[in-house]
């Protein structure tokens, strides 16, 4: 499980930074969202990698911290999606309007001269 | 239920979110009502940070701290969130506090009018600086990054021209990315350590064994990077002078303290984490912060040099300061730091002014004006001075005697040329640089101090020339076709207001510095405070009701 986890956590950043670096501003956008996707899986294995362990406790009972995973991670990882999210579409906008205004998807606006 | 100035240190979050969201229920053509109610709340806000600093600073007589800790839903700590103030956060919050107030203003003469909702704009960026300040977690920190930061996207592109969204793309994507590597750090450094909370960090960090080093090592050399990005040091700072100068002056107003919040929370996490271990001052990390600094400071002075616009001049200025602070944090010496605090506020206030003067200014001129003397005898304009032999003694409009005079005390302040604040802080820095260490004896100046000191004062050197190249094109021999600058009082005064801070730095500056050096003396040990913050018991429920 851990080394498809990173595994999978490695491609999706090396594509991702691939497509950062293109000069297309369509690629940097899907490039950004890989890396965040990466990004969030790589902060939910943080709380290192456990099986049938739920994240809530019990009130009242007394707990074993053993039976239980950790639960700050998952808290970050959703705010960090809601917050990626949020970003990623006002970037949306953004790229729409310099479409819109420049007449070209290169990120400089104007297209490289030949 | 009794109020106790515990209940104040959310207060800066609170009014310019709660503003903020309020304005958005007001249609955009009631705009005085919202003008009035945002200055309004600004006031009140400059108010209270100044009252929170008295509350931390002269609550005790010697340089003993008082620590404010607010816990939010009342966890004892380090559990959950809170908020921390101390002498630096503070400070900060004033600083912040006195940028906003003239640069709304400023903003009431044309720029609120261009766009939508640039009061709520302006607002959560001062939701998310002050957040940041006074936060002290370090998730909740990123929190508060991003209000900021897509507060200020909004601001780059308000008025949205050609070259705002052009210069917007480049500002959003590379931030998103720094964003991005903030979280990596935050993770592995939770991984290792268990806890986002900063003095139960300090506690911890030391403790870790020697197999889990790296992993925190680099979780925490991940993470500055993406502070290094916000303060601009070099090579990560290319982004920086396009997006200042394309951004509306008003928002690069403001923008001048967003670049020194990468400087607030490398100071205050490095010494937090790291000060303690003996082998700090030699790190990798702190070398990369003074020779990055170095860079930065010699790239920010070849860039003022070149630029060909005065708004790109004026970002080129944020870089030279920033680098300038962070060459001055990776010497690790207390009285450093305390001047380094002091040039923080002086050249902070500086270019906020700067950035407004340089819009009323460019109003009523033609761009050759601020091109390049080799430049324009290229473009053949050099039989202009036969052309203008007319003028020659006709008045100086009173418009531009004022601007010119405000132009002038910027350059001094950007020069560091004595009397005003510039000087004494490059001084500071200096001197404790120089001075000989508390035991009294002399000891060997290491090559990399006269590289700061030159580069320094060649900085100075270089901000004066170009400053002057430019003041002598606009004020003195301006072009045969320029048109007198339309310039409300209402834009005028905030800058005069924020040169006359700078003044009052300058008058006031034995206990301005009084103040800077306890706050590096407390940064520089900071036991008390992470004591201070452990030790918060909650509130019990009796006493407050």
């Amino acid at each position: 499980m851990e080394l498809i986890l990173s595994l999978g956590i490695g491609i999706l950043v090396g594509s991702g930074v691939w497509l950062l670096l293109r000069p297309r501003t369509y690629q940097v956008i899907i490039g950004l969202g890989l890396v965040s996707y990466a990004v969030n899986l790589f902060i939910f294995s943080m709380g290192r990698l456990v099986i049938n362990k739920p994240p809530v406790t019990q009130a009242g009972a007394q707990v074993d911290p053993t039976m239980f995973a950790d639960p700050i991670p998952q808290a970050l990882v959703l705010t960090a999606i809601v917050i990626g999210f949020a970003t990623t579409a006002l970037f949306l906008v953004v790229l729409l309007a310099s479409r819109g205004l420049t007449g070209t998807d290169h990120v400089d606006g104007k297209e490289p001269d030949r | 239920m009794n109020l106790s100035p515990e209940h104040f240190v959310i207060a800066p979050i609170l009014i310019p979110f709660i503003t903020g969201v309020l304005l958005l229920f007001l249609d955009d053509r009631a705009r005085h009502v919202k003008a009035f109610v945002s200055v309004l709340s600004t006031v009140i806000l400059l108010v209270i940070s100044i009252l929170l600093l008295c509350i931390v600073h002269t609550d005790n007589s010697a340089n003993e701290d008082r620590i404010v800790v607010y816990l939010l839903g009342n966890w004892p700590p380090p559990f959950a969130i809170n908020l921390v103030l101390d002498r630096l956060s503070s400070m900060m919050l004033v600083l912040t506090a006195m940028l906003a107030l003239p640069s709304l203003i400023f903003s009431l003469g044309r720029w609120h009018k261009v766009g939508v909702h640039f009061h709520t704009l302006f607002l959560l960026l001062l939701m998310g600086l002050n957040g940041a300040f006074l936060t002290g977690d370090l998730f909740n920190l990123f929190v508060f990054f991003e209000v900021m930061l897509a507060a200020s996207y909004g601001l780059v592109l308000h008025g949205s021209g050609l070259l705002q969204v052009k210069a917007g793309l480049h500002y959003i994507a590379i931030n998103l990315v720094a964003s991005l590597l903030f979280l990596i750090g935050v993770a592995l450094i939770y991984s290792v350590t268990g806890t986002l909370n900063m003095a139960d960090l300090a506690i911890r960090i030391p403790q870790i064994n020697e197999a889990n080093r790296t992993m925190l090592e680099s979780g925490a050399a991940i993470l500055s990077v993406a502070f290094l990005i916000k303060a601009g040091m070099w090579p990560l700072n290319f982004w920086l002078p396009t997006t200042y100068a394309a951004a509306p002056a008003p928002s690069a107003a403001i923008f001048a303290i967003m670049s020194k919040i990468g400087i607030y929370v490398l100071l205050r996490l490095s010494l937090l984490f790291f000060g303690s271990d003996p082998g700090f001052p030699e790190s990798m990390g702190v070398q990369i912060l003074l020779y990055g600094g170095l860079a930065t400071i010699g790239f920010g002075t070849v860039g003022v040099l070149a630029s060909q616009t005065p708004g790109r001049f004026a970002g080129f200025s944020v870089l030279i300061s920033s680098g300038t602070l962070l060459a001055s944090i990776g010497l690790v010496q207390t009285e450093v730091t305390a001047g380094a605090l002091f040039y923080l506020a002086s050249s902070t206030l500086a270019i906020s002014a700067l950035f407004m003067l340089i819009e009323l200014i460019e109003r009523g001129q033609n761009m050759a004006a601020s091109v390049l003397a080799v430049t324009m005898e290229a473009f053949g304009y050099d039989d202009e001075e036969t052309e203008n032999e007319e003028i020659i003694g006709v008045a100086i409009p009173r418009t531009i005697a004022v601007l010119g005079t405000c132009f002038a005390a910027c350059t001094i302040l950007l020069a560091g040329l004595p009397p005003l604040s510039g000087f004494i802080a490059k001084f500071v820095i200096l001197n404790a640089l120089f001075s000989p260490g508390e035991s009294g004896q002399m000891h060997i100046i290491p090559v990399t101090l006269w590289w700061f000191l030159a580069l320094l004062i060649f900085s100075g050197l270089a901000t004066l020339i170009a400053m002057s190249r430019s003041g002598i094109r606009t004020f003195w021999a301006p072009p045969v076709d320029t048109v007198l600058p339309r310039v409300l009082l209402i834009e005028i005064v905030p800058i005069a207001a924020l040169l006359c801070m700078t003044l009052v730095l300058t008058i006031q500056a034995g206990p301005v510095m009084h103040f800077m050096e306890a706050t590096a003396n407390s940064l520089h040990a900071p036991q008390p405070y992470i004591e201070d913050v452990m030790k918060t018991p909650p509130q019990s429920l009796e006493t407050t009701e």
